[in-house]
């Protein structure tokens, strides 16, 4: 099983300006472990102090929250796309 | 073109760091949202009632606490929208001091976007953007094709495809270019981020944002200047993505610090639309506990499933003792009905949420009668027609005769005979 995962730009400073990788995580908290490993300075952007994602990334599985998938409980899919990606705010 | 400013930059809304001018989404750090922070201290003996008030009728009077760049000349009249007290709308909901602060008619598409576009657009020029767009849900997109042909800039605007088909209308008749994606805002916004990374566009919510975002400052400005340098005790604000509510705050919060208003509490009501409520809900239930929603409601200017700015609107609205309300889609089309029947006011479906919203807080007794409350319209409702579909019946046509008049009019009501008439020829008096 192997599925890939996106980064915007912001990102790409930690990856040595790699925009997208493959990943074999079984689920979130799998991928930030690897994320950790890969590119710690990411690892430590995207999380908080307490080791949790931010609250202003977003996860995005195959155009899906995956808040809207079961979060953490979501087992990834062999060959969904995971997009990491800054909430931005709009509207009034 | 180059402008320089130091009175404002961008600062981190979370970790505190600080950008200086520059078109940018995040936080570099942190990717907290980033916002304007002003050197208040230098506009003191600028930013004053007399210089205000011999500025123009429109938000560039509050211009030295805009995020405008040095050199700019605004010659677009936007805002100073009226204030007016709403009497029948008060009576029928058991409020003796209420005022509505009408942007269904901003110049110049309508909304209080054409506010926020403005100051957008400002900086869009600065930063030399030849190109700007938005992710929208329709008033954004009218303002920003307006005001985009009127500056000679092109506009690339993306909206979901469901839109109201007179928005879809206001946006295209401008020339802008208009993309509709086979999704709802949130799945719009995520693209439109993507973008910012590969193209070398102004979007005005996006990488333009912080600069955007103070435009909605001149609401609450307006407000205590159309109040006679005096701050409301209630406002009541519709929330998509819960900025227009800080902004509002926010503007209180210059004023006060700058002497221009007593100081003294105000609350903060924040209007949902249940369909997409997810600040509503954390307002209720606490704010650390924020959960997206994915959107469900013909108020589709509010539908923001997942709004950034969300928690901190709901932490604010707490932190200042206010509350938050969410209405049906049948409640929003009756305030709809009711605010143009009492005050004559059209507004769109948002402002139906906010007018429904209104009525229940005094109901609940969350809002005491006397006390001096400000109901925020938001959008011109001739733009979501389609949300009153079906509500109203158009009469057949008569013949233009005066004997089919008087059958008809009997056929309605029963009036037969024509009201006498109230002043007899030669007794006109100046009253």
């Amino acid at each position: 099983m192997s599925f890939k995962v996106m980064l915007p730009t912001a990102f790409t400073r930690h990856t040595e300006g790699q925009k997208q990788f493959a990943s074999t995580a079984p689920n979130l908290t799998g991928l930030l472990t690897e994320i950790d490993s890969t590119f710690p300075a990411l690892g430590t952007q995207i999380k908080d102090d307490e080791g949790k994602l931010r609250r202003f990334i977003n996860v995005y599985v195959n155009d899906e929250d995956i808040r809207f998938l079961g979060g953490e409980g979501y087992a990834f899919q062999d060959g969904d796309e995971v997009m990491l990606i800054p909430s931005i705010a709009g509207g009034c | 073109m180059e402008y320089s400013c130091t009175a404002y930059e961008l600062k981190c809304n979370e970790c505190g760091k600080r950008y200086g001018n520059r078109p940018l989404s995040g936080c570099p750090d942190c990717l907290a949202p980033l916002e304007i922070a002003y050197d208040l201290d230098s506009a003191r003996g600028e930013f004053t009632r007399e210089a205000i008030e011999a500025g123009p009728a429109n938000i560039w009077r509050y211009k030295r606490l805009l995020p405008i760049p040095d050199g700019f000349q605004p010659d677009l009249p936007v805002g100073f929208t009226p204030l007016v007290r709403a009497k029948r709308l008060g009576k029928r909901i058991g409020a003796s001091n209420l005022y509505i602060k009408n942007d269904a008619v901003c110049f110049p598409t309508l909304s209080f976007k054409d506010r926020v576009v403005s100051v957008a657009l400002a900086n869009a020029q600065k930063f030399g953007f030849t190109t700007v767009g938005c992710s929208s849900t329709g008033n954004l997109a009218n303002s920003v094709a307006a005001q985009a042909a009127r500056l000679g800039i092109k506009a690339s605007i993306l909206v979901p495809a469901d839109l109201e088909p007179a928005k879809i209308l206001n946006t295209l008749v401008y020339g802008a270019r208009l993309i509709r994606i086979d999704g709802n805002y949130d799945h719009v916004n995520r693209l439109c981020t993507l973008i910012a990374d590969e193209y070398n566009w102004g979007l005005v919510n996006v990488n333009l944002r912080p600069y955007y975002a103070e435009g909605s400052k001149t609401v609450g400005f307006e407000i205590a200047e159309q109040l006679g340098w005096r701050l409301p005790d209630n406002v009541v604000v519709p929330m998509a993505g819960g900025s227009l509510i800080r902004k509002i705050r926010k503007a209180f919060k210059e004023l006060i610090y700058l002497g221009l208003v007593e100081d003294k509490p105000v609350k903060f009501f924040g209007a949902q639309a249940t369909g997409c409520s997810p600040i509503a809900v954390a307002v209720r239930e606490g704010a650390d506990n924020f959960i997206p929603q994915k959107p469900n409601t013909i108020a589709r200017s509010l539908a923001i499933g997942n709004p950034a700015d969300g928690p901190a609107a709901a932490k604010m609205i707490i932190a200042d003792g206010g509350w938050a309300e969410d209405v049906s889609d049948v409640e929003l089309v009756s305030g709809i009905q009711e605010l143009a029947e009492t005050e004559g006011i059209f507004t769109e479906t948002a402002g139906g949420v906010t007018t429904a919203v209104t009525a229940r807080l005094y109901a609940q007794g969350r809002i005491h009668p006397d006390e001096t409350t400000v109901v925020c319209i938001t959008g011109n409702g001739l733009k979501t027609t389609d949300a009153l579909a079906g509500r109203y019946e158009v009469a057949r046509a008569i013949r233009p005769r005066l004997a089919d008049f008087d059958a008809y009019l009997k056929e309605l009501d029963g009036v037969s005979e024509p009201e006498p008439e109230l002043v007899a020829a030669g007794d006109v008096r100046v009253l």
